[in-house]
């Protein structure tokens, strides 16, 4: 009898037995709402459909080959990547200032941070919309108050010149005191001994702030970063209230061309291969920069 | 940092606060002035922020043609139960990552973490056809079950149970609890700070979602807010004096959160782990 029982391995106890039917429900959604999608939208994507037939056809890399040759989904691609330059940059320099300013010892601090804060809790469409407002070439605010010093405003999101710069200002507008919340974060991570040590070498601020706070900041810039860029490069809400691509495609972005093609067009496959292309770049940019710049979190 | 000794540096340092401060609060001072605005000023070519004449017409009128209050009742349903779900499923997932040894413990943490890095947009198009095959497109159930489990709310809560100590286990399975009572009657009591930051990033998040119900939602009775005021600039281009009275209605709910309640937020960004 003795010789015959199995012994279970020493790992399969009562706690491995709990912790993995606690996990499991975890697991089966994760894999229905996330693990699914991600898997069939690559399978779809060498296919042609249109949902309204019974099955979808399998067309090999052809929608691959389409998007090579398809000048709006080459133009969406360049324009997502001149806004996410664009915002990214704006959000590493003005944040990180806004971060410096905010870290003094000043009146009032509480109340400038919650100020900033505020764009970052206000929706996007709200945002957008409020922000077509202002930019109305009439009645706007910017425009009036250029009139009010003697200029006349463009016309802003009707200028095909100007209107990807002005969904730029717009997100930069909401994102940077976001995160100038989280460089402050970072900076006040840093030992306040570090200054104190310049100080007393006869370092100025200024060398103190490219000696010590940019290099000890730096897993929280690479953090910023990339955040930065993957949240930009899948921008979609604001485009669909201030511009919806226009004027002349001007605005036209990844995100937004794969929604046209998926709930205008209906070409399922044509759009899953879009989607597979933006979750390539977001995961080649993300890979990128942590390889360029180190682990951005200690866990 | 060192800097802000000599009055002129702190003089300066002022005028940009302020003029950071001006430039964050001006959009809101417009739209909440256009609000309040009738026609007649809202088309000037010049400026003015304090209406001549308020009204609340744009108000009354925004109530009375569009389905504001089911807009906004709509939004409060996806968002509390969301909140309400996300806190829940976080904690219990939470729970064996942050207090238990078994196998397979890091690599399954690592993939739910992982699920982050995922494009939602870019598989927008399999997720709208499981709604569909499941026959909730255009239901709350379709808006909120796909939400209801979050990898960053997992990842929070497991953060902040394992600041607890470990003896708050030990002595509660010396008194004869279940690890469920444990995580229920022990830690549950003490993740207070916790739970309100997760459940304040959630609500604030889900109230201001809006891809994934325009692409659930189809009819206008099942609108959320978010997507009626986009409805209502897509229809009524002119009509700015009631489309700003119908935005600042939906933008009065999260920042009045954010303001009672702002320490929570500030500890959100804290805790995401990146003290530098």
């Amino acid at each position: 009898m003795a010789a015959l029982a199995i012994t279970p391995p020493r790992w399969w106890n009562e706690e491995t037995r709990f912790a993995w039917l606690a996990i499991l429900p975890a697991l089966a959604f994760f894999g229905v709402f996330v693990g699914f999608p991600v898997g069939y939208s690559f399978w779809l994507s060498f296919h042609d459909w249109n949902m309204m037939s019974a099955t979808p056809t399998w067309v090999g890399l052809e929608n691959y080959a389409a998007l090579a040759s398809d000048r709006e989904f080459l133009r969406s691609l360049v324009q997502t990547a001149l806004f996410t330059a664009g915002i990214t940059a704006c959000i590493l320099v003005f944040s990180l200032a806004m971060a410096l300013l905010l870290d003094q010892k000043l009146r009032f601090i509480k109340l400038y941070r919650t100020v900033f804060y505020l764009p970052a809790v206000t929706s996007l469409v709200a945002i957008g919309i409020v922000w077509v407002w202002m930019f109305d070439p009439q009645f706007g605010l910017i425009n009036q108050s250029l009139r009010g010093v003697g200029l006349e405003g463009p016309l802003w999101l009707a200028d095909t010149r100007l209107a990807l710069a002005a969904l730029v200002i717009t997100a930069a507008w909401r994102n940077v005191g976001y995160f100038a919340t989280v460089f402050l974060a970072g900076l006040q991570g840093i030992d306040r001994m570090y200054y104190e040590a310049a100080r007393i070498d006869g370092a100025g601020s200024w060398d103190a702030f490219w000696r010590i706070t940019l290099p000890l900041l730096k897993p929280t810039i690479v953090f910023v970063a990339v955040l930065a860029v993957i949240l930009s490069f899948q921008v979609f809400a604001l485009v669909y209230v201030m511009t919806a691509g226009g004027p002349a495609g001007s605005t036209q972005v990844l995100v937004f061309y794969l929604y046209q093609q998926a709930f205008t067009y209906f070409r399922m496959g044509y759009a899953s291969a879009i989607g597979f292309v933006l979750f390539v770049i977001v995961f080649v940019l993300t890979v990128l920069q942590f390889k360029a710049f180190g682990k951005p979190v200690e866990t | 940092m060192a800097g802000a000794d000599s009055p002129l540096a702190r003089l300066v340092l002022y005028g940009v606060l302020a003029a950071c401060t001006i430039l964050t609060l001006l959009p809101y001072a417009w739209m909440l002035s256009s609000s309040f605005k009738p026609n007649v000023e809202i088309f000037s070519a010049a400026v003015q922020f304090v209406p001549a004449q308020p009204i609340l017409d744009n108000y009354t009128e925004a109530l009375a043609r569009q389905p504001v209050g089911r807009a906004i009742l709509n939004s409060v349903i996806v968002a509390g139960v969301e909140t309400l779900g996300v806190v829940l499923t976080s904690v219990f997932v939470a729970y064996p990552f942050a207090r238990m040894r078994f196998p397979g413990r890091d690599v399954l943490f690592l993939a739910i973490l992982g699920t982050m890095m995922i494009p939602s947009q870019a598989t927008m198009i399999p997720s709208f056809m499981l709604i569909k095959w499941l026959g909730w497109v255009d239901t709350y159930q379709g808006l909120i079950v796909p939400r209801i489990m979050s990898p960053l709310g997992i990842f929070l809560m497991r953060q902040f149970l394992q600041t607890l100590p470990r003896e708050l286990d030990e002595a509660a399975r010396i008194d004869g609890c279940s690890r469920l009572q444990t995580l229920r009657l022990v830690l549950l009591p003490l993740t207070g700070p916790a739970v309100a930051t997760l459940a304040i990033f959630t609500f604030t998040a889900s109230w201001n979602e809006f891809f994934w119900p325009l692409i659930v939602v189809q009819s206008n009775e099942m609108r959320t807010i978010q997507l009626l005021i986009a409805a209502m600039k897509q229809a009524e281009i002119a009509d700015w004096g009631v489309i700003m009275a119908v935005v600042t209605l939906s933008v009065v709910p999260t920042v009045a959160v954010f303001v009672l309640l702002q320490r929570y937020f500030v500890r959100g960004i804290a805790m995401s782990g990146l003290k530098g």
